[in-house]
């Protein structure tokens, strides 16, 4: 803007004093400075929203011996070395996209759960915060979420039918300790078909005690259909869900669910 | 004006204030005034045309300091990659060789939101902030973080454009930064969330090398726009709350930098090339106070004002050394 131009905009009769250079500089730098500022700290509490739209509790399924979400949020350190423990990788962090979340554990089961294939929960003693509580120190105290029959008409076990060849596919890359083929060392899954007379893969390959069992539909001795049961003992790792050979899996973990609540 | 004090207030967004005259002492008044006599006035004239004809650029710090920083981030990815677990976890928390280390602003966050002293947080934070005492503090800046060899680059290429007047550097205030470092801190402790910890472009950028978590680059990408057109040095500078906490550790510490007085010639080479130059202001014609001095706390002790200084007034000390030795 030319200097006339400046002053036929300037209000008349009022001699408006002008400011220095300096004075305008510093102005400019104040105001910028406040935009900065104000722009930083709002883009970081629009870190809010994904927690509690998307990537709310409901929806990650978090490491062995997570505490509270809430909680876990403010003590997890999101340094991932629980992520560097793991024998079959099913940790990853989450993302900038997760708001608060980003940097944090979480694991999709079924692409790859959780087996317990470490043997004594690495990933809670790996953690230096305890937001994986060093409570935790045995598999069947860990409490992620809850197996549940979600689909119960797509269950193989249930149509009486059996199952034969590899569990997801030729090509799937998800990992499992078999204790029978390699006692230290996961394999894939690809690499260990089956062929079962009735499918029970939830069952066979559930890496705690008791926490799921096939029981009989009817009390026809030849009605050869059952379904899987989950008890109190499960864990929530998710490795029926990731062995579910049905698309998609017909038992799903439900993550924070504890068991006997109301869904 | 004690020297300590005014740095802290410097490092709070303070501006540099001209001493008064009671501040000097009398070596430095005399050094002043013998700088302003005309044969001393000559010299200096000479010497600095002298220099200006054969204007030379070093690197001699710069090239161990470069390769450090990729070197640290590089244990890092290599610990987790090929599992030889020197260093587990990443630049926020990690183990090295078993021990924990935790960085003082990611552990300041997580124990403000979760409102519990945890016990490895302190071992780690303690084993961290003592390192970091020994070798300057914000040395951190300079010799570790990622995000500050990435905004170092983008700075060559600010600097670059800015020559042919594509890219402009404007100024903020300073005290943004503490605003901030005071804004996050209740945000953790009101929220019960490590708010800052989602933007941190360190912990981004660390988490981003060793695990691949790439969403938040496009973030980092923002603030090396923002650095290479508008304002250079933008989130070092003005912003970061890890610098800050890391200026308190470097404040005592005793490796520095050295200024000395009788070799300048205040030709402000040092603070052209400064991420901080407010630091450096003492180097300006009549201002500083005694003949020799520690740079402020806010210096990252990177070296480049060492290597821009055409007369070695500039050098890195650790202070009791030069006694006990």
């Amino acid at each position: 803007m030319s200097k006339e131009s400046k002053k036929a905009n300037a209000p008349a009769g009022k001699p408006k004093k002008r400011m220095s250079k300096r004075d305008r500089e510093r102005r400019r730098a104040l105001l910028l400075s406040f935009l900065a500022g104000g722009a930083t700290v709002g883009l970081a509490l629009a870190g809010y929203y994904p927690i509690v739209t998307y990537a709310r509790a409901e929806n990650r399924l978090r490491p062995p011996g997570a505490i509270e979400e809430r909680e876990f949020l403010a003590s997890c350190i999101k340094c991932g070395q629980c992520v560097q423990v793991c024998p079959v990788e099913a940790i990853k962090l989450e993302d900038f996209t997760d708001g608060f979340s980003n940097g944090t554990p979480s694991i999709d089961a079924r692409t790859q759960a959780c087996d317990f294939s470490c043997d004594a929960v690495q990933c809670v003693l790996a953690c230096p915060t305890g937001a994986l509580t060093h409570e935790v120190s045995l598999k069947e105290q860990v409490r992620m979420g809850l197996a549940v029959l979600t689909r119960p008409d797509a269950c193989l076990a249930r149509k009486g039918l059996g199952f034969k060849g590899t569990a997801r596919g030729d090509d799937f890359p998800g990992l499992h300790r078999y204790i029978k083929v390699d006692r230290w060392n996961p394999i894939r899954i690809a690499d260990h078909p089956y062929d079962l007379e009735l499918c029970d893969l939830c069952v066979r390959e559930c890496p705690i005690k008791d926490a799921i069992h096939l029981e009989p539909l009817s009390k026809d001795p030849d009605d050869k259909r059952k379904t899987p049961v989950v008890t109190d003992k499960c864990v929530g790792c998710g490795f029926c869900e990731m062995i579910c050979p049905t698309e998609p899996p017909a038992i799903e973990i439900i993550p924070r669910k504890t068991w006997g609540a109301a869904s | 004006m004690n020297l300590y004090i005014d740095s802290l207030r410097q490092m709070l967004g303070g501006a540099p204030r001209r001493p008064e005259k009671s501040d000097y002492s009398k070596e430095a008044a005399e050094l002043h005034a013998f700088k302003k006599t005309p044969e001393e006035r000559a010299r200096r004239r000479k010497l600095i045309a002298e220099e200006l004809s054969e204007k030379k650029t070093s690197y001699k710090w710069r090239k161990w300091r470069w390769p450090v920083i990729i070197l640290v981030n590089l244990i890092f990815v290599i610990s987790y990659q090929f599992d030889v677990q020197l260093v587990e976890g990443a630049l926020t928390a990690s183990r090295v060789v078993g021990f924990h280390f935790a960085d003082l602003n990611s552990a300041l966050q997580v124990t403000l939101a979760f409102k519990e002293m945890l016990i490895n947080l302190v071992i780690g934070t303690s084993t961290v902030a003592i390192l970091w005492w020994l070798v300057g503090g914000r040395s951190f800046c300079a010799w570790t973080c990622p995000y500050h060899l990435l905004s170092e680059w983008v700075e060559i290429l600010h600097l670059k454009l800015a020559e042919k007047g594509w890219a402009r550097d404007y100024q903020l205030h300073r005290g943004v930064r503490t605003v901030l470092y005071v804004v996050f801190a209740l945000l953790a402790f009101i929220t019960g969330y490590t708010v800052f910890e989602w933007i941190s472009p360190v912990g981004i950028t660390s988490r981003a090398l060793i695990y691949g978590t790439l969403a938040g680059m496009i973030w980092v990408g923002v603030l090396l726009l923002i650095e290479l057109f508008f304002i250079r040095r933008f989130w070092c500078r003005y912003m970061c709350p890890i610098g800050m906490t890391y200026a308190f550790v470097g404040s005592v510490s005793p490796t520095t930098i050295h200024y000395d007085l009788s070799k300048c010639l205040h030709e402000g080479e040092c603070r052209q090339v400064c991420l901080v130059p407010h630091v450096l202001e003492i180097t300006k014609k009549g201002r500083a106070t005694k003949p020799q001095i520690d740079i402020g706390a806010d210096c990252t002790r990177c070296a480049m004002c060492l290597e821009a200084c055409p007369t070695g007034a500039l050098s890195f000390r650790i202070k009791g050394l030069d006694k006990l030795l």
